[in-house]
């Protein structure tokens, strides 16, 4: 009865892992860029390299904020503020417009995406910093990664919530059946074939497995009212509104304006009012809705960088005599526990060497899903092999074929289609009107035909081929950067600005190692498999399948 | 390659394609009724109910799935999901009648 459970499971592992496989690699690599979302927005945008913000008080901040927006986003129905932090030393504000009568509301509207308007300002003087390139920089990974793209959000959020519930099984059944989970953590037994795809697959799944298990989760929860109505449906009855109300706490997001139009009260006093009350801890976002109108309310949540949750503390004012309205604490044990949940999948809380291990642990996580899959064709081959021996008619069958083709277009393609994406924020042409979505365009057409390829010639050579060209974009990046008005490594090592600096160092080191990977596939020689080896195999695959 | 498929019995085929069935819908099925059977009847506040009974959702649902595929046959595991289902149900049932009255 054990052994049949270990078996079931090494079955379930096996399908649902590869089924959804390939969306499951591009999510685990946006995602891990995600990590570095600000860094890679700073890179995309090397007129702001040379700029140097020096951190200001937060009541100051804040009075930069209130400036720029009262001359953007008046008449606007809600303000937004993002206020400096270590990373990011500029204020972010951004604004829902004044709504324009007619059409225009419900373009935007049946695109699924509203009209943001947004800005970043010198925290100190509330001017608009240079104007950067158009760019989604970091933000499109980050947004990738759960949304996808050229489809609704909600169709992208199903499929990416499908392909993460697949992941969990794959995950849970991955544990049940593996036998000697500690051994297995420190064997690895390089150039046998199959035995070192398990042996890589293993250790990269093993040695990160806390983390695995912890991001799959938590990236479910972050969309679970989505994925799992029912809850809500049961206690709040056609009011999730009133539900959002009671978990973000903070003004109804369907407000009404009085219609008289009121000044808004001053940021600065309530921030500092803000900052008493939770022992000086600094202020990370606050909503002001409704600005401008005698109903105007403020709400100001804590730094994210505060404690593991997500949900911090928040308080609302009144946007006119700036009195405290209410305050939330969320610290209800299911309020804390859905915090930290969200807060370690969106990992905002963690310091440089935190964040660092994360990022190793989510290329842990891109090594686990791809080392699967490409498991399951060293796996399944000789079996064709021996097929083709047998019968001697065909070649590999479609099943092989197609995993072949798609391993290579969604593991070396990708790749390739990320690095043709920075090369394109440096040549696509400054000024540009709809830049950003061409950036996007080049990605995506970069993978197309990676993909196209992979699937027509789906050989070690076309193999080689993606890996090389990936290497050296990436390589090269490092070398384009102060060629396009980056600050080159020299530049930012010296100036100690280590977020240029880094994401150049590990583009170098990336590009090396798809370099040395291509390298590699060109020694060992399939052909070399002896005879045999083949029939162990099979033996192997008896047991395990 | 047409050999490879004539190879796979079709019972094993079909045992596959029910379980498979029972591993998604009907896991989604008993994981909405237990997240519900667990909203009516978890105390406290009303947003922590609702959090809680979501949080574990997500876990029930992989056991659901593993569950379809661990049970000795197709037959057993969506007997196992049924005997789920209607427990869920029931509190349900007990919950809202109890609701109706008070």
């Amino acid at each position: 009865m054990k052994e049949g459970l270990r078996l079931s499971m090494a079955w379930l592992h096996t399908w649902s892992g590869l089924l959804v496989g390939w969306v499951l690699f591009m999510v685990f690599a946006c995602g891990t860029a995600s990590y570095y979302r600000d860094e890679i927005t700073l890179w995309m945008t090397p007129e702001m390299h040379q700029a140097s913000l020096a951190p200001v008080d937060q009541d100051v901040a804040a009075t930069a904020a209130q400036r720029a927006l009262e001359q953007r986003g008046a008449g606007g129905s809600r303000w937004f503020v993002t206020m400096p932090t270590e990373r990011d030393p500029a204020v972010r504000v951004g604004w829902v417009p004044k709504p324009n009568k007619g059409q225009g509301q419900g373009q935007a509207k049946a695109k699924g995406r509203r009209q943001f308007g947004s800005a970043a300002v010198d925290p100190a003087t509330g001017e608009e910093l240079g104007k950067a390139r158009e760019t989604r920089g970091g933000d499109f990974f980050f947004r990738l990664h759960f949304d996808l793209h050229y489809m609704p959000v909600f169709w992208g959020r199903w499929i990416v919530g499908v392909c993460a519930m697949f992941m969990l099984v794959a995950i849970l059944s991955g544990i049940v059946t593996h036998k000697r989970i500690f051994k297995d953590f420190f064997t690895f037994r390089p150039g046998k074939g199959q035995r070192s795809w398990l042996d890589a697959h293993n250790a990269s799944a093993v040695l990160a497995l806390p983390y695995h298990l912890m991001i799959t989760y938590t990236g479910l929860v972050t969309l679970m009212f989505m994925y799992l109505p029912a809850g809500l449906n049961a206690v709040y009855p056609e009011k999730a509104d009133a539900f959002y109300a009671d978990l973000n706490g903070g003004p109804a997001r369907d407000a009404k304006p009085s219609g008289t139009p009121v000044a808004l009260t001053p940021l600065a006093p309530l921030v500092a009012q803000a900052r008493e009350k939770w022992n000086g801890a600094p202020v990370g976002r606050m909503v002001i809705s409704l600005p401008g109108d005698a109903n105007a309310q403020i709400l100001m949540t804590r730094q994210e960088s505060q404690g593991l949750s997500s949900q911090q503390p928040s308080i609302t004012f009144d946007g006119v005599t700036g009195r405290l309205l209410s305050e939330a604490n969320k610290d209800s044990g299911a309020m804390q526990t859905r915090g930290v949940m969200y807060g370690l999948h969106i990992g905002r809380f963690a310091g440089p060497m935190l964040r660092g291990l994360f990022f190793l642990s989510a290329l842990a996580g891109c090594a686990m899903v791809a080392t699967g899959v490409l498991l399951w064709a060293v796996k399944e081959r000789p079996k064709h092999l021996k097929a083709r021996l047998n019968s001697n008619s065909g070649g590999v069958g479609f099943g092989l074929r197609l995993v072949d083709g798609l391993n290579l277009g969604g593991i070396a393609g990708l790749m390739l289609a990320m690095a043709v994406f920075f090369w394109a924020n440096r040549l696509v042409p400054v000024g540009l009107a709809g830049r950003p979505e061409l950036e996007i365009q080049c990605f995506f057409t970069a993978w197309a035909i990676a993909a196209v390829a992979g699937l027509a010639w789906p050989v070690r050579w076309m193999w080689r081929v993606q890996l090389v060209i990936g290497g050296l974009l990436f390589a090269l990046l490092p070398v384009l950067n102060p060629l396009t008005g980056g600050a080159g490594l020299a530049t930012s090592v010296a100036q100690g600005k280590w977020a240029i600096a880094g994401f150049d160092l590990v583009s170098l080191a990336f590009g090396a190692m798809l370099l040395w990977a291509a390298k590699r596939l060109g020694k060992v020689k399939l052909a070399k498999a002896p005879k045999p080896q083949l029939d162990k195999l099979d033996k192997i695959d008896e047991v395990a399948a | 390659m047409a050999k490879a498929v004539a190879r796979v019995p079709l019972k094993y085929r079909l045992d596959v394609a029910v379980r498979a069935l029972a591993a998604v819908g009907g896991a989604y099925a008993v994981t909405t009724l237990a997240v519900t059977a667990l909203a009516l009847t978890l105390p406290g506040r009303d947003v922590d109910v609702v959090l809680a009974s979501t949080l574990t959702g997500l876990a029930v649902f992989p056991l659901a799935t593993m569950w379809s595929f661990a049970a000795r046959s197709a037959l057993r595991a969506w007997a196992g999901l049924m005997i789920a289902a209607a427990v869920c149900g029931g509190v349900i049932a007990l919950q809202r009648a109890l609701g109706g009255a008070a």
